[in-house]
């Protein structure tokens, strides 16, 4: 592991003057599972890391309001997880974080740092010799002449298909969450969607934050869809894994049993957390049969572009979308 | 106060550190690279918790921090600063007499070589404290996190098992 300049905060301003201080290469750390994971295999190789894993004002979380759900960006991952709140009311957002990961690496990692949670792709973690355009820019990508079984059939370029690998993330879309986030020039809030970046023709960039700003919170608009939602994961192995194929769904039903409210997103499968605004559509109005939920998965892998080795993703996905929708109507309040 | 590495210790890439390890204080000072693992194997001489995959993928270096499992790999040591460290060596009795997860390792056959036998068992304990021993899937789920490459599964299911039924 490189040498780095190594800077404790304790409060949110600190942190930020910190970060101002020690440049834009530097690096927050939280939990650690990602970052120092990714220095060991000197992957990430910052010149300073800034620990924030002590500031009070960023651990907490609230999943009382009857406005909003407020996830504090320094809350671990098991205890969000074990909510009662959530597990009864938005059963979707639970299943993202204890089927992610294991219970030692829930407990340190946190849920801001899990949002920015870099690729698992095996030619980014892999190092040298392997072509990488998202570690080093312009030498090319050695998953399209390679094994691209873990790569993605949405949001990909010519530059880059690397998956992000995230659940909370891709649970967190469907529910239209906001990120608020602090920097030098004060407080901000944007979409979750657009917190994320696809590849394009610059890979190493990969999320919408300014040099020195700070994740502080998530927050959730509170819905009645929460009830009636799912977090269905599809992995390798049936735990510790990351997903093959995942779908978040959560959804209302109106007096005569049909969807109203509808919101479906789907992992393991894009560059960025992926909405899917054609399956909910295909969804919206109709009863929820074997045949209309099988119509969503359809809508949401339509637009698929696979690779050599990634193309039962698209069966497995419809598949997947279309038990994930049976599952959110199976709890779901009319 | 913010704390940087680079004043007032000596070094841009040390640093003083307080902590508990099984009950003992220790005072030591650190590489601000160094993980846990290696601070407790390399440097205190605490030889339980093993060094599998040094990625957090195998759980053969769990312990506790503060009463909850990590991965002591990917825990940069820095991080310990005033924690209390539980590893294998801190579970039995004052008079080494075992814990009864210990005891139900060796009563269910619950390992072979024994290299992940540290992890699994500071892992067992959470498990348990955690109350995710309710039934044989839900251990199997929350034990997910530790790898025997013996193959000691059905074993160590029935160990956290065992130990739970005697809880209740």
């Amino acid at each position: 592991m490189r040498p780095f300049a190594y800077t404790k905060v304790e409060t949110l301003a600190e942190a930020v003057d910190a970060l101002v201080a020690a440049g834009p290469q530097a690096r927050l750390l939280a939990g650690g599972t990602t970052l120092y994971d990714l220095m060991k295999l000197e992957i990430e190789t910052p010149p300073a890391v800034v620990d924030v894993h002590r500031v009070a004002d960023l651990a907490g979380f609230d999943t009382s309001g009857d406005r909003e759900l407020v996830f504090g960006a320094g809350a671990r991952m098991a205890d969000v997880a074990e909510d009662g709140r959530l597990r009864r009311d938005y059963p979707a957002l639970s299943e993202s974080l204890w089927r992610a990961a294991s219970q030692q690496l829930r407990n340190m990692a946190t849920l801001g740092g899990n949002l920015l949670q870099r690729t698992r792709c095996p030619y980014f973690r892999g190092g040298e010799p392997f072509a990488c355009n998202k570690r080093r820019p312009g030498s090319g990508c050695a998953a399209r002449e390679g094994l691209d079984r873990s790569h993605a059939l949405f949001g990909g370029s010519e530059a880059c298909i690397a998956v992000y690998p995230g659940d909370w993330a891709t649970a967190l879309v469907a529910f239209d969450a906001e990120v608020d986030v602090l920097g030098p020039g004060g407080a901000r809030s944007l979409p979750l969607v657009r917190l994320h970046r696809e590849p394009g023709d610059t890979p190493q960039h990969e999320h919408t934050l300014e040099p020195g700003e700070i994740i502080l919170r998530v927050r959730v608009p509170a819905t009645p869809a929460g009830r009636g939602s799912a977090y269905l994961k599809i992995r390798d192995r049936e735990s510790y894994a990351f997903a093959v194929v995942s779908a978040a769904v959560a959804l209302t039903l109106d007096g005569d049993g049909r969807v109203d409210e509808c919101r479906i997103a789907v992992g393991g499968v894009a560059t960025r957390p992926w909405r899917v605004p054609a399956a909910e559509q295909a969804l919206r109005g109709n009863e929820i049969t074997e045949a209309s939920a099988r119509a969503a998965g359809e809508a949401a892998f339509a637009d698929a572009r696979p690779g050599r080795d990634n193309a039962f993703k698209i069966e497995l996905g419809t598949r997947t979308v279309a038990d994930a929708v049976r599952l959110a109507g199976s709890r779901a309040v009319a | 106060m913010a704390a940087t590495a680079s004043t007032g210790v000596g070094s841009a890439h040390e640093l003083d550190l307080s902590c508990t390890v099984n009950g003992e204080p220790v005072r030591v000072r650190v590489d601000t690279r160094e993980s846990l693992l290696d601070l407790l194997r390399e440097r205190l001489g605490v030889t339980g918790p093993k060094k599998g995959c040094d990625h957090g993928q195998c759980g053969a270096c769990t312990v506790h921090l503060d009463g909850r499992r990590v991965v002591s790999c990917l825990t940069p040591a820095v991080q310990v600063s005033g924690a209390d460290v539980t590893t294998i060596e801190g579970v039995a009795g004052p008079d080494g007499e075992l814990h009864p997860l210990q005891q139900a390792f060796i009563d269910h056959d619950a390992l072979q070589c024994g290299y992940c036998t540290p992890g699994q068992i500071m892992s067992g304990l959470a498990c348990l404290a955690e109350g995710h021993a309710g039934d044989d899937d839900e251990v199997r789920e929350y034990m997910s996190g530790n790898l025997c490459r013996c193959g000691a599964y059905a074993g160590i299911v029935a160990a956290v098992r065992a130990v739970a039924e005697q809880g209740r």
